[in-house]
């Protein structure tokens, strides 16, 4: 399943930290952020629940870049 | 300017201020100390902050941390002024950066506003009401009025219009629409009201597909990004251990040599070369030219799925072209009579008649072909016989229409014929009357095409088509294409692709450009497949790594041309960005660009980068 959320983020490099991060998030087979677009588009694992997924990766992703958002 | 840039922009200034204001205040030691503190942290405190919440979460060199440490070390040194005022530029940097990057997604999202607001639905009583678009189920009514953008696909029930497609398109010349045609959305009505029968969803029609398409055009990364994420990841370190190497290495070598060992110089220049390597350059244009590019290329009606296949077709040296529908119109008409032993129009007239029950096509364009209504009355007995055309009595005479073979089969002489194209040939009551010639219509803008290609330097044109040799060699002649591959079935389109792909040198990218809709696998074979035409077509989309929206073959050069001219960007952003930076790093290290030049080189850069970026926006001369 793939879903597409809308991002808040301010460098270039800090999405592609966002995305690196959100890669390495359980659940999630493949993240890829689009700075232009401020879009982050998620595939997930089968079976995997999209909301508790997208938890954890808000997480990672605060975690490497304090002032990101995602629209959940 | 948004909330956050306007407060970034305030703080700016009020630190600027407080700068020039501390450099006539007369104040030393601790007080100079404590009355610098106030700029320095009203302007930095945030990157200080994000430096320490990265090293605390193992993320540790990005510019933030890079930033942190050279303006401390600076302070530290006593260099109040400068590591306030590297701060303070860098700040104008980060504003300038997310303002420009604003301002160009927004002027893509405006040339790309072509998502309609609402459907005005009509319901069976007659009522109208404005709905979502996305709640209209297929087979709704809906109306459209001028100046309106059409929201759903669908076809005409009523009304006539004309209407502007440039936002598909890049088009400018409107399309008549009236009863029966089908309509795209995206297309702004210009003149009449149309009832329109919805036939999709909206997020089946065309206008939620290229949507789609541009807002995850750049999820693919081209080699040009990869090389960039993979240069920044293993650049800053490489800095920083650079820096480190250079306020250490000199001065011990100094000691050694008995020399004094200058610390603070020393560690001034790694100060500066950390504030000199900051990739923001890079980092912020690279994507940007693609985003520009991509954005450009939609204007002008041509839709490219990636960053990726944007920079193959930069690359593109061989193009395959499909005849039918991509170089030729793919509409059969009548190109003339010859050898006729009566009136050519009557000649026509008598075989669109006898082929009047026919749904072939070819009967189809020879009853466009004799015009006006025919009087079916005068026909029977009509025959059609399987593979060789049809036989019918015509104001009482036998009149057999057809090929050579039902020629041959009733016994009469017929002259052949050596033009490209489909001949029917005509007898009646066994006499021949001559034949009519039909045939595809090449585009008129085919041969330019071709030529453009050439210029744009594609070295290798081939035609690959399911059509007769003849016919396809005269028009391959006619367009200057180099090769042909005539009477192949897709499955051998395949094959022929994969082979030219085999032979191909390295680096170089083969373009495949079809008409989308029996093209689907060769599209996909292909390194990049370019759909035209595609208003409408789903099939294309899917397949296709770059669509033309509409059906003209010297958009096929265009988009070369602006693959090329965004490519070129890149380029340039690269060699100029690392170019300046190496320079300058090589100067700090030598101890002849202070910190000063140092931010005009990081900044500068930046700025100068992201506006050459922008031009990848126009490609009106591509």
């Amino acid at each position: 399943m793939k879903k597409t959320y809308k991002i808040d983020v301010d460098c270039a490099n800090c999405a592609q930290k966002m995305e690196d991060a959100a890669n390495k998030v359980e659940g999630v087979r493949q993240a890829t952020v689009n700075f232009m677009t401020l879009k982050m588009a998620v595939e997930f694992d089968e079976g995997a629940q999209p909301q508790d997924v997208m938890q954890r990766v808000l997480a990672a992703c605060k975690k490497v870049e304090r002032d990101c958002e995602i629209e959940l | 300017m948004t909330k956050k840039q306007k407060r970034a922009l305030a703080r700016i200034l009020l630190a600027a201020a407080l700068l020039v204001l501390l450099a006539f205040l007369p104040v030393t030691g601790a007080a100079r100390f404590a009355l610098y503190m106030a700029p320095y942290l009203l302007v930095g405190w945030d990157v200080l902050s994000k430096a320490l919440h990265g090293i605390r979460n193992g993320q540790v060199f990005d510019e933030n941390f890079l930033m942190a440490v050279a303006t401390v070390g600076a302070i530290a040194l006593g260099d109040y002024v400068e590591g306030t005022a590297v701060m303070l530029f860098y700040q104008i940097g980060e504003l300038f950066q997310s303002y420009a990057v604003g301002k160009s997604r927004r002027s893509i999202g405006e040339l790309m506003d072509i998502r309609p607001d609402v459907a005005r639905v009509e319901d069976a009583e007659g009522n109208l009401s404005e709905t979502d678009p996305d709640e209209v189920a297929p087979g709704s009514v809906i109306v459209v009025r001028p100046g309106e953008r059409i929201p759903i696909d669908g076809v005409v029930i009523e009304g006539r219009a004309s209407l502007e497609t440039s936002a598909l398109t890049g088009e400018s010349l409107p399309r008549e629409v009236g009863e029966g045609d089908e309509v795209v959305s995206g297309c702004v009505d210009m003149s009449g009201v149309l009832r329109v029968r919805t036939t999709k969803a909206f997020g089946e029609s065309t206008v939620s597909r290229i949507l789609d398409l541009v807002e995850n055009a750049s999820a693919r990364k081209s080699r040009s990004e990869q090389f960039i994420t993979r240069f920044a990841r293993v650049y800053t370190p490489a800095v920083c251990f650079g820096a480190l190497a250079l306020a250490l290495l000199p001065p011990l070598l100094r000691l050694l040599l008995g020399l004094p060992g200058e610390w603070s110089v020393w560690l001034l220049r790694a100060l500066t070369f950390l504030v000199i390597s900051c990739p923001c350059a890079l980092v912020v244009s690279i994507p940007l030219s693609f985003f520009a590019g991509i954005g450009g290329a939609s204007r002008a009606g041509v839709l490219v799925k990636g960053s990726r296949e944007l920079e193959a077709l930069s690359h593109a040296r061989i193009v395959a072209f499909d005849k039918t529908g991509t170089m030729t119109r793919g509409v059969f008409e009548v190109a003339g009579a010859h050898h006729a032993a009566m009136d050519e129009g009557e000649l026509l007239t008598l075989a669109a008649l006898a082929e009047t029950y026919s749904t072939h096509p070819i009967s189809a364009s020879l009853r466009r072909a004799a015009g006006g209504a025919l009087d079916t009355t005068r026909v029977s007995d009509v025959e059609e016989v399987g593979g060789h055309g049809v036989t019918a009595r015509v104001d009482g005479k036998a009149v057999a229409v057809g090929n050579e073979r039902l020629m041959e089969k009733l016994g009469v002489t017929y002259a052949p014929c050596h033009c490209a194209g489909t001949v029917v040939h005509v007898a009646v009551d066994g006499e021949y009357m001559g034949h009519i010639l039909i045939a595809d219509q090449l585009k008129p803008t085919s041969r330019q095409a071709v030529q453009a290609l050439r210029a744009a330097g594609v070295r290798r044109t081939v035609m690959l088509t399911g059509d007769r040799p003849e016919a396809a060699e005269e028009i391959a002649r006619e367009l200057g294409i180099d090769e042909v591959a005539a009477g192949l079935l897709p499955q051998e389109k395949v094959e022929r692709v994969e082979q030219l792909l085999s032979e191909k040198r390295p680096r170089e990218v083969l373009a495949f450009v079809g008409d989308g809709i029996n093209d689907a696998p060769v599209l996909s074979r292909a390194d990049v497949g370019v759909a035209m035409g595609a208003l409408g077509s789903d099939a294309a989309i899917e397949a296709a790594d770059v669509v033309l929206m509409d059906d003209d073959p010297l958009k096929i050069a265009k988009a070369i041309g602006i693959s090329r001219k965004c490519l070129r960007i890149v380029y340039e952003n690269i060699a100029f960005a690392i170019g300046v930076k190496a320079a300058c790093l090589l100067l700090g290290a030598l101890g002849l660009a202070g910190m000063w030049a140092a931010i005009f080189a990081d900044v500068g850069v930046m700025v100068l980068a992201v506006l050459n970026a922008i031009r990848a926006l126009d490609t009106r001369r591509c």
